[in-house]
């Protein structure tokens, strides 16, 4: 078994249950009116996080450690670490940041889709200029 | 294209993987429960489609304690999106797997892979679908609704199937201790990227959780899709649909305006001053919106037990609920004998002593204590008692 197979019996068992369930859960799944299109959607997530949003930020990082100029102070953690968090709520919120559903937010919950964008932007400032005051106390704190 | 990192480690992914191992299954289960909270059974609630083997957990949905759904629900869209960043951290410890070479050593590793397939997609689609949808956000052309919850099902066969490979794996690896590795100069320790992940989950939960906790919280919910103050007076809490976008005109419901009531005893036409002539009473009440979000108001009215007497209604029946409103899936919903026999359960007519207003649902909407949102029908125009 395992020779042929490459687990012990127990690990296909299981894999079989699960793959059962899934399969169940699938052909409900496809069944929701655009079949082609959840299934871009079911691939694509993959695609969009594995092979854009992962060499993107690991790049990005990467583009910043190198371009870091030499001071006593390391500084690349005091703007890797606001861009990160920035980055995650622009990730989670865009929709609403970037207005892209404004006409129906309006319509439906009768409130504001204007002020997103500029709340992500005070966050994202506030962050910085937190990161910036840490590394001028660290930067006196090494010259003491 | 796996970008190498000295931080990664057995022992890292083992520790993200025990915070989603305890994280997953809440935000999961809180999911399922809404979908019981809907209570598909009844007349038309169902909104997924033919459930197949997928209803054997569903229970009658209780009314105690009435913030129930607001906290299953507040738990569900915040956790959700609180551990995205973790999410994210486990997807990034484990990575350098998806390029290794050759890409299936035995078919026990081929098929292996293939289930990850369904374990990454099905979370990703999950996370972005549910995280969208709370914004109103629809860029797909299929109903959410049901692919979110048989997508959840394809997630979960696939997760719990991983539990049984991967949590032995999980345990030993938590048990061993590792190699502390020297940090670069200005570059991030294991320690650093754990506290990082954590304050990525901290800032989404600060500008999220207030609109499901309330309080002092909501004024910082400032990126969340119902953080915003709605403006002040008594009718000045968050407003799930308007009236103008679920195309209610107010010549509907001026003086004109009569309540449908129909039950064994025949059927009646109330006014609004007839139901306001009716023995009135007061709860505090949560509305609770499955997008995440709750407000506890005080609501006036006359009790749906009452108004099943007046209709002649027996034990053990149900209430169908026909909203004026003629788009959307919830302009009718159907309710269970212990939901509207509550004392508290209401047809209310005012909120924090004033009328309804237009977009709240005047003349009358349903209240229930532990209701989805969209179940507590506004602008209602017929209440039927059925056996």
């Amino acid at each position: 078994m395992r020779r042929l197979y490459g687990a012990s019996g127990l690990h296909l068992l299981a894999l079989i249950a699960s793959f059962a369930l899934a399969a169940a859960a699938l052909a409900h799944f496809l069944d929701t009116g655009a079949p082609i299109n959840i299934v871009a959607w079911f691939v694509g997530a993959i695609v969009a996080h594995d092979l854009i949003l992962f060499p993107l930020y690991t790049g990005l990082d990467r583009i910043a450690g190198r371009l870091e100029p030499k001071t006593r102070v390391p500084v690349v953690n005091h703007i890797r670490i606001p861009a990160l968090l920035s980055g995650l709520l622009l990730i989670v919120y865009f929709p609403l940041i970037l207005r892209l559903s404004a006409p129906a937010y309006e319509r439906t919950t009768g409130l504001d889709p204007q002020v997103y964008l500029g709340r992500w932007l005070a966050i994202t400032a506030g962050l910085f200029l937190g990161s910036a005051v840490a590394y001028a106390v660290r930067i006196r704190l090494t010259r003491g | 294209m796996s970008f190498p990192s000295p931080l990664r480690s057995i022992r890292l992914t083992a520790v993200f993987g025990a915070v989603l191992l305890v994280g997953i299954p809440i935000v999961a289960i809180t999911g399922l429960l809404s979908h019981v909270a809907y209570d598909p059974d009844l007349g038309r609630n169902n909104v997924v489609g033919d459930p197949g083997i997928f209803d054997f957990f569903l229970f009658d949905w209780p009314t105690h304690p009435s913030w129930l759904y607001a906290a299953t629900q507040g738990i569900h869209v915040t956790l959700g999106i609180a551990l995205f960043p973790v999410l994210l951290a486990k997807l990034w410890s484990v990575i350098p797997k998806l390029f290794e070479w050759p890409p299936a050593r035995s078919p026990a590793h081929a098929l292996d892979r293939l289930s990850l397939a369904l374990l990454v997609g099905g979370v990703l689609f999950e996370f972005a679908t549910g995280i969208l949808n709370v914004q109103l956000y629809y860029p797909w052309h299929f109903g959410f609704v049901k692919a979110h919850y048989f997508g959840a099902w394809v997630f979960i066969a696939a997760f719990l199937f991983h539990l049984v490979v991967k949590v032995p794996a999980m345990t030993r690896a938590l048990r061993t201790r590792e190699q502390v590795i020297p940090a670069g100069e200005g570059s991030l320790t294991r320690r650093g990227l754990f506290a990082l992940v954590g304050a990525g989950s901290a800032t989404l939960l600060v500008v999220t959780a207030g609109q499901a906790v309330g309080g002092p919280l909501r004024r910082l919910a400032v990126l969340a899709p119902h953080g915003e103050d709605p403006g002040p007076g008594p009718n000045g809490f968050q407003v799930n649909k308007t009236a103008a976008s679920v195309g209610i005109r107010p010549d509907q419901t001026d003086h004109r305006w009569r309540l449908r009531l129909a039950g064994p005893h025949g059927e009646r036409a109330l006014a609004r001053a007839d139901l306001a002539a009716l023995g009135q009473h007061t709860y505090d009440l949560p509305i609770a919106c499955v997008e995440g979000w709750s407000t506890t108001q005080r609501w006036t009215g006359v009790r749906l037990r009452d108004l099943a007497a007046l209709a002649g209604a027996a034990a053990g029946g149900e209430l169908h609920i026909q909203s004026l409103q003629k788009a959307g899936q919830f302009a009718q919903t159907t309710l269970a004998y212990n939901q509207f026999d509550d004392e508290r359960s209401l047809l209310a007519l005012r909120v924090n002593g004033a009328d309804l207003s237009f977009d709240h649902g005047y003349p009358a909407r349903i209240i229930v204590p532990a209701l989805p949102g969209v179940h507590n029908t506004k602008w209602v125009g017929a209440l039927e008692f059925r056996a």
